[in-house]
């Protein structure tokens, strides 16, 4: 169904310490274009280092990240997020004084959608921001998307974050522990958008905790510790895997 | 009985069709008379102060609050704290005085000329600090105008510490006394109609918070530089406009002053406001010029007034005006 190429994105040999403590250590592996990857691994893992260094945060010690053949590596965070890689937050980072729908006037500024067609002018933006705040589950007609973001419950802050995201009209979606404080309820709402934006194509990238659902959705995962990939593939083989089942003993597979 | 206090916005407008039509002419006036009535207030003052030193005292605060709207707006612009206002005010007046002694140029050229382009070497030379925080940030911009009126002093070159004198004046005194009140005016609202817009809007994210606009595909560092080249030009005019005023620019246009005095008075009027710091500049100098005659104690007295008002309202006058003007507060039974 998708293009398959090994040049979408690209993470190489990636090296990244704090001090003494190696959180990515020569780590490396390809993202297909249209799959949803899951990265897993415990605290400490190195899970949102990697997501830091692929989308510019920070800088790496050594190695590349590759999209669609071109380096990106060290690039600042708005020219990542700029080609089509979008990120959401861990804690989630809402613009507060603004009313949720005006959250998302701030990527639809970006010289990104601005020189797409039908980018919009001032009075546009508001309908485009309140069409993907619908899209990700806001009550279109209710006072929801009018509230400041900062009287937003918490399950409304992690759609909006995605709807930041979708507001870039991104290739590449890497969400950083999405579901984590919500409801099991809340997580079960969420997982329709999430299939939604796979069937739409949307290379999603996931670091989570929440292994159930993530099972569902991914098609790959890998596991991560010590900032080393420890293992890889289908969700039933990582179920499966006994290095796995050990670093996870007691968790909940 | 317990009883809590209740605050509901005043229904005056109603939406219709995406337009607020207003129901009669006396809600009209409800609604124009906050900004109607300063800038009239403003405008027919300088009518009503007929003494050279009540002028000088006007044109002061209009100077003071063009500052403190500068230090305003790099705060909800940037999320900056600048403790710096006196490097626009100085780099303004020693271009102006330079254009004017040297090339020969009347002071409403050098006025445009020194407020966009100071702006620019202003800019220039904050351009550095940009990706600093908090306390750093403030730090560097407390240094430059310190750094600059040393080096002026030490190499002699601008007039050293003689200053420069022989400036033009400005063409008569009604231009003298209406100019500035009109910039105060004309910027606060300009100003105030950008952070609305939704150019204005992706300003005031970066000081919520920056690195959500850096994952929205914004370079946060030239809407930073944008800020700071608005705000650093309100404070070159208001550099330029007082070398002409005073047809002479000396070290004390570097003076600390100009630095601490702007937000004093944003924290006063509101800060984050705009027209809040402004209204704090119309009450400080003012008040700082009356105390004068208590000589030393004035600044003691001036002080814990400063102190009183932080404390008993930190929201600053313009925020707790606007409640009382747009909501009604009543006593429920809870």
């Amino acid at each position: 169904m998708f293009e398959v190429t090994t040049d979408f994105l690209v993470v190489d040999e990636l090296s990244k310490s704090f001090g003494g403590v190696k959180a990515l250590d020569r780590l490396g592996f390809p993202v297909v274009q249209g799959e949803v990857l899951g990265i897993i691994g415990l605290n400490g893992s190195g899970k949102t280092t990697l997501v830091n260094v692929i989308t510019g945060f920070i800088r790496p010690d050594s190695g590349h990240v590759r999209f669609r053949g071109k380096e990106i590596t060290g690039l600042p965070p708005e020219k990542i997020s700029g080609l089509g890689i979008a990120r959401t937050f861990q804690t989630v980072r809402p613009f507060h004084h603004l009313p949720a729908f005006k959250n998302l006037i701030v990527p639809l500024y970006s010289s990104r959608i601005r020189s797409a067609a039908g980018g919009g002018r001032w009075g546009d933006r508001d309908a485009v921001a309140l069409d993907l705040l619908e899209e990700v589950g806001f009550e279109r007609d209710s006072a929801v998307p009018y509230k400041p973001a900062a009287a937003l419950p918490h399950g409304y802050l992690r759609r909006l974050e995605l709807a930041r995201c979708l507001a870039l009209r991104p290739e590449v979606i890497i969400t950083d522990e999405l579901f984590s404080g919500l409801s099991s309820s809340e997580v079960g709402s969420l997982m329709p958008l999430m299939e939604r934006l796979r069937e739409r194509g949307i290379t999603l990238m996931m670091v989570e905790h929440r292994l159930r659902e993530l099972f569902q959705l991914a098609g790959r995962v890998i596991v991560m510790e010590q900032g080393r990939k420890i293992a890889e593939g289908p969700p039933q083989a990582i179920v499966a895997d006994k290095a796995v089942r050990e670093t996870y003993l007691g968790a909940e597979l | 009985m317990a009883k809590r206090r209740e605050r509901i916005d005043r229904p005056i407008k109603v939406l219709s069709e995406d337009i607020y039509a207003l129901e009669s002419v006396s809600r009209m006036i409800y609604v124009a008379a906050p900004s109607v009535f300063p800038i009239l207030f403003l405008l027919l003052l300088p009518l009503f102060t007929p003494s050279l030193y009540m002028q000088r005292v006007l044109i002061l605060t209009a100077v003071y609050a063009l500052l403190a709207l500068s230090w305003d707006f790099i705060a909800v612009a940037t999320g900056l704290v600048s403790l710096g206002q006196a490097l626009f005010f100085g780099v303004g007046a020693y271009s102006a005085a330079i254009l004017n002694l040297h090339f020969g140029l009347p002071p409403m050229v050098t006025l445009v000329v020194s407020t966009l382009g100071g702006a620019a070497i202003a800019t220039a030379l904050v351009a550095p600090c940009l990706p600093l925080r908090g306390i750093y940030f403030a730090m560097t911009t407390l240094v430059y105008p310190l750094l600059l009126a040393r080096a002026i002093e030490a190499t002699a070159v601008l007039g050293g510490t003689d200053g420069l004198v022989g400036i033009a004046s400005f063409p008569n005194v009604w231009v003298e006394r209406y100019l500035v009140l009109v910039f105060v005016l004309g910027a606060t609202f300009a100003l105030r109609r950008l952070l609305r817009t939704d150019f204005g809007l992706v300003m005031r994210s970066i000081s919520d918070n920056d690195q959500a606009v850096r994952a929205s595909a914004i370079n946060i560092t030239v809407y930073k530089l944008i800020a700071v080249y608005l705000a650093s030009a309100l404070g070159c005019f208001a550099g330029a406009y007082f070398t002409h005023l005073y047809m002479f620019v000396g070290l004390s246009a570097f003076s600390l002053d100009l630095s601490i005095l702007p937000i004093a008075c944003a924290v006063i009027g509101g800060m984050g406001t705009l027209v809040g710091p402004v209204l704090g500049a119309f009450i400080l100098v003012p008040l700082a010029e009356m105390v004068r005659d208590l000589g030393t104690l004035r600044i003691v007295f001036y002080s814990l007034l400063l102190v009183a008002l932080v404390l008993f309202k930190p929201e600053g006058l313009m925020n707790f005006l606007h409640r009382k003007y747009q909501q009604i507060e009543r006593w429920v039974q809870v």
